[in-house]
């Protein structure tokens, strides 16, 4: 097997590559992470008017999901798979009382408050429930079957529903990606697919009526931006004018004046893409780009290389999510989507997104570290 | 693997999986493709136009209003210039709350810096601007007012004076009139105006010069472009991010040299202080407008400030109308003096030689007709000559002369110097006057009977009463041709025009009018009549005593008719009912350098009234000869009734 290609390679860094593989890292994988990182950390000091406090703030995130992931990396992967329905089970608890308190403080929650530390509980479902779609098949036969499938869905779809109703769209949109995919990877067929497509359509047209005001506003500004400058279709405008402006090479770092003069919204967070368009022009939004797909692809690899239904299905779906998070992400900042709240994977600033997802790149790497080296 | 391997194919799924990871990169790589190709069309297919937007959205344009040129009298006086005004402003975001905002205009209004009744107008236009904005709360406060202020000023936050150019006019109501104001840019003035030029300009030329030289006055206006944030406000600091920021630096208005001659513009409108009336003086060699005075006035100084309703309200409606422009648009019967000219038509015509007597009873009569035409001295003049008949004014002489004439040839003359028409001086608003003909009369009435020109308006015509008007601007000019002996300029007031850069002065060249010709000893004659006037005539007294010789005549206009027989006695009728005085003259004669005239509403004779005043305005002008300044200041136009100490004659 050609399994040892990201250990062996490198013969020469002999002492590191054996460092990582005790560690049971990938190398290609956390340097690609690693660069990642740090570009949105260069990124992150222009769009927060150089705060060097956010910078320390944003890349103790990082550092804390590097330990996340470092630490799940140990996990061996047969106890993931059992504790998967557990943490599926754990996740709705915390929705539900997340959804609990905000029908009693009547409004937008999804904020669950520990004291030491607030997280999104529909955080811990972006991983628990592709977890629990591929423990759920793990015994099934392959490719699924209608009840299967319909088991899966129910997986699914239920956290989801609960994330929807905080509300919060995006994550909820999200969840049902990331299960979905372990349904694709499992072998769903092509025309249960379609039939999907059809359902998901006739099932937008009925979730639109129980859209809340601002988030069809935001369907409806994608479809035509220039209807209200300045209310909904903003974001969208400002963020075009912030990429068109950078050209091929950027204004420079920190010459970006859509960023720097604020007329760019949510720049360090969502929308911190149309920064790197602005300062560092199409050439450092194509390397961002390129740096995305070296990880997709490495991810994808290591997905291969597993030896069982849950390791694949799963390994597959983590690197299949964080690519669809990049896609739209980059499709809603440079406008050829609607703007739903999905901040691109460890480049926005906030939240417990880089944690989680480092996380599921620590359980990606457990699953791989962890084959058994029989050919 | 172990756990149920019976059902599961793992070496199937492991192709279907394979298969769909495939799958999925392809669909990533064409993802990644067309957000590549959404990029392209994003910063190299519109990269202009976004960086056009993006340019559009943090550079703001702040209009730098250019100074106004400043206009100088002919000797370099300074008529209207730019000051420093003080002014009350406010940053609402540096004073604090609503709380804060209202202590801070109430602490204003107990030190009387602000009315209280403004204050809920200040609030909604506080509230209406950004609170970054900087809002006027007073134009032009008072020395003193600057002083109250400055004592207290630690008290305040987020107010403060700040220093802007206003319109000053240093003479306050001095040749007004001739100069106009600036005022607050007003509806219809943007309608003739280029609004992207007037961009940061806030008052502009109302009358007079002001308005009629109102572009090279104005200047060009520059621009700095301000880097701005989402919020609109100004961030200078971060000039960084667009390092050609570009200010265009403004034109200062051209600067005007003005004919007028501000010492003898200060005697022409003392002359007249408290009364209404009118004094021109012009240079008849060229048309320069030495003095253009129209009593009362008002202080264009007011209207750069701002007028509130009530100034404004007593100002356009006093009774002594300050106002009015009387120089321009005063229309007076000019009375006799216009007999020099109709003697001139009369001798151009060939209708009489000067020799010709005439023998005045005191009344003239048409033949077949017993209605008598009065001369205004009752005992009548006895046999007068042409040179006699000027001097002495006598009415009968030219009631004679007019039937002879017909008022056909006498239009004409008078039509040639400039009666009826405007004369074109250099500023707007200037009336024509009237001058009445019988094809004027068939076609300036409807009713049958009015259309009618009689014999008897023929007659009045030949003493300037009946339908003709003139303005005093055109008997001013009337007099300077005659002065010229038929040579004509149009008045004016600008003579040259100043870089306020290379201060390089071009000078305007005189506007030439067509010529009154006649015969040299045709007008010797009439101009020895006019000197006649002042030398034994109805003016004698006025120019006693005078180092240059003055040629001049005296009319008094009636403001209403006397019925037949009815003896006219000033006792009996109002202040405003009496008779204008006229004084029209040029002096020296030989080398005449001044044409003028005097009118006076209600002012009684031109001879009592009118022809002193000429004479204090000849000597300021031709020997530099001032009258001891008045003691009092000059206040604002309050009727004062005049005191002629003449005894009625003419």
């Amino acid at each position: 097997m050609a399994g040892d290609f990201g250990l062996r390679t490198f013969g020469s860094l002999g002492w590191r590559t054996r460092m990582l593989s005790k560690l049971r890292l990938d190398g290609p994988l956390v340097v690609g992470l690693a660069l990642i990182a740090l570009y949105g950390q260069i990124v992150l000091y222009s769009a927060s008017g150089e705060s060097l406090r956010r910078v320390l703030d944003g890349s103790a995130r990082i550092l804390l999901g590097g330990i996340a992931m470092i630490t799940v990396a140990q996990i061996k992967p047969s106890l993931l798979r059992r504790s998967a329905p557990w943490l599926f089970a754990l996740g709705i608890v915390l929705l539900i009382i997340v959804d609990a308190i905000g029908y009693v403080g009547k409004g937008a929650q999804r904020w669950l408050d520990l004291g030491f530390v607030r997280f999104q509980p529909s955080e811990i479902m972006k991983l628990a429930v592709p977890m629990t779609a591929a423990w759920y098949l793990h015994e099934r036969r392959l490719p699924p079957g209608v009840i299967t499938t319909a088991g899966v869905l129910g997986i699914v779809l239920l956290p989801a529903g609960l994330t929807i109703l905080q509300p919060d769209l995006g994550t909820g949109l999200l969840i049902i990606i990331g299960g979905g995919l372990v349904l694709i990877l499992a072998g769903l067929q092509v025309r249960i697919m379609l039939l999907a497509a059809v359902l998901a359509g006739a099932g937008a047209w009925v979730g639109w009526e129980f859209l809340h005001d601002y988030q069809r506003n935001r369907v409806l500004m994608f479809l035509n931006p220039e209807l209200d400058p300045l209310g909904a279709g903003y974001h969208s405008i400002q963020s075009a004018i912030a990429i068109g402006s950078g050209g091929v090479f950027g204004r420079g770092w920190l010459h970006g004046s859509q960023g720097q003069l604020d007329f760019l919204p949510e720049r360090s967070t969502d929308f911190i893409y149309a920064v790197v368009g602005e300062e560092f022009g199409m050439v450092g939004a194509v390397i961002l780009l390129l740096l995305y797909l070296f990880v997709l692809g490495r991810a994808l690899y290591l997905a291969l290389q597993t030896q069982n239904t849950f390791a694949r299905l799963l390994s597959g779906s983590i690197a299949l999510t964080f690519i669809v998070y990049v896609f739209i992400n980059m499709g809603m900042v440079s406008g050829l989507m609607p703007v739903v709240g999905v901040p691109l994977p460890l480049f926005s600033y906030g939240g417990t997104s880089a944690v989680t997802l480092l996380t599921g790149f620590g359980i990606l790497m457990s699953l791989y570290s962890h084959r058994k080296l029989v050919a | 693997m172990a756990q149920r391997v019976t059902i599961k194919d793992n070496w199937g799924e492991q192709r279907l999986f394979e298969g769909r990871i495939y799958f999925t990169a392809v669909i990533a790589a064409i993802l990644a493709v067309a957000l590549i190709g959404r990029l392209s069309y994003l910063q190299i297919v519109r990269f202009d136009y976004y960086t056009e937007l993006s340019q559009g959205n943090h550079v703001r344009i702040e209009p730098l209003p250019a100074a106004r040129g400043v206009i100088y009298d002919r000797n370099g006086a300074v008529l209207a210039e730019n000051r420093p005004a003080y002014q009350l402003e406010l940053i609402r975001e540096q004073v604090g709350g609503e709380k804060a905002l209202r202590a801070t205009l109430d602490q204003l209004v107990r030190l009387k810096l602000l009315d209280g009744e403004e204050i809920p107008d200040l609030l909604r236009t506080i509230r209406s601007r950004r609170e970054f904005d900087t809002v006027p709360l007073r134009l032009r406060l008072s020395d003193e007012e600057i002083a109250r202020f400055a004592l207290r000023r630690f008290e305040f936050r987020g107010v403060d004076i700040r220093t802007r150019l206003a319109r000053y006019y240093p003479n306050g109501e001095l040749a007004v009139h001739a100069l106009g104001y600036v005022a607050a840019i007003a509806e219809q003035d943007l309608q003739r105006i280029d609004r992207a030029a007037y961009a940061g300009t806030s008052l502009i030329g109302k009358l007079g010069v002001e308005a009629a030289y109102e572009g090279p006055l104005h200047g060009q206006n520059g621009a700095r472009e301000m880097l701005v944030n989402a919020q609109g406000r100004s961030v200078d600091n971060l000039s960084k991010l667009v390092p050609q920021l570009r200010t265009t630096v403004p034109r200062p208005g051209t600067n005007l040299v003005l004919s007028i001659d501000l010492e003898v513009q200060k005697v022409a409108e003392q002359a007249i202080l408290n009364q209404r009336g009118a004094i021109v003086a012009i240079d008849p060699r060229n048309g320069d407008v030495i003095a253009l005075a129209s009593r009362p006035g008002f202080d264009p100084n007011f209207f750069g400030r701002g007028l509130t309703r009530a100034e404004f309200a007593a100002l356009n409606n006093n009774i002594d109308r300050p106002l009015f422009n009387r120089a321009l648009r005063g229309t007076y019967p000019p009375g006799s003096t216009i007999k020099p000219v109709v003697a001139l038509a009369a001798l151009s015509n060939g209708v009489m030689v000067p020799e010709d007597s005439r023998f005045c009873r005191g009344y003239y009569t048409l033949p077949g007709s017993s209605h008598r035409f009065r001369d205004w001295k009752p005992k009548g003049h006895g046999s007068v000559d042409m040179v006699h008949a000027i001097a002495q004014s006598c009415d009968v002489y030219f009631y004679g002369v007019a039937a002879a004439l017909g008022p056909d040839r006498l239009a004409e003359t008078l039509g040639k110097f400039g009666l009826g028409s405007i004369t074109g001086i250099d500023i707007s608003g200037e009336k024509s006057g009237l001058l009445p003909s019988p094809a004027w009369k068939r076609t300036a009435f409807k009713r049958a009977e009015l259309k009618t020109w009689f014999p008897g308006e023929t007659v009045i015509f030949g003493i300037g009463q009946g339908f003709l008007l003139a303005t005093p601007l055109q008997m001013a000019h009337l007099a300077g041709v005659v002065a010229n002996r038929g040579t004509s300029f149009a008045p004016r007031l600008v003579t040259a025009l100043r870089d306020p850069v290379t201060q390089k002065l071009t000078p305007v060249a005189p506007k030439p009018l067509p010529s009154v010709t006649a015969e040299a000893a045709q007008w010797q004659t009439i101009i020895d009549g006019m000197f006649a006037v002042t030398h034994g005539g109805t003016a004698s007294r006025s120019a006693a005593g005078a180092e240059y010789s003055i040629a001049g005549k005296t009319g008094t206009a009636q403001v209403f008719g006397i019925a037949q027989g009815e003896k006219y006695n000033e006792k009996d009728i109002g202040e405003r009912l009496r008779d204008h005085a006229w004084f029209i003259a040029f002096a020296p004669v030989e080398e005449p350098r001044i044409a003028i005239a005097v009118l006076v509403e209600n002012g009684r004779t031109g001879s009592g009234t009118a022809a002193p005043l000429a004479r204090l305005v000849m000597d300021a002008y031709l020997m530099r000869k001032f009258p001891p300044p008045p003691g009092a200041v000059v206040v604002a136009a309050a009727a004062a009734p005049a005191a002629p100490a003449a005894t009625g004659d003419e």
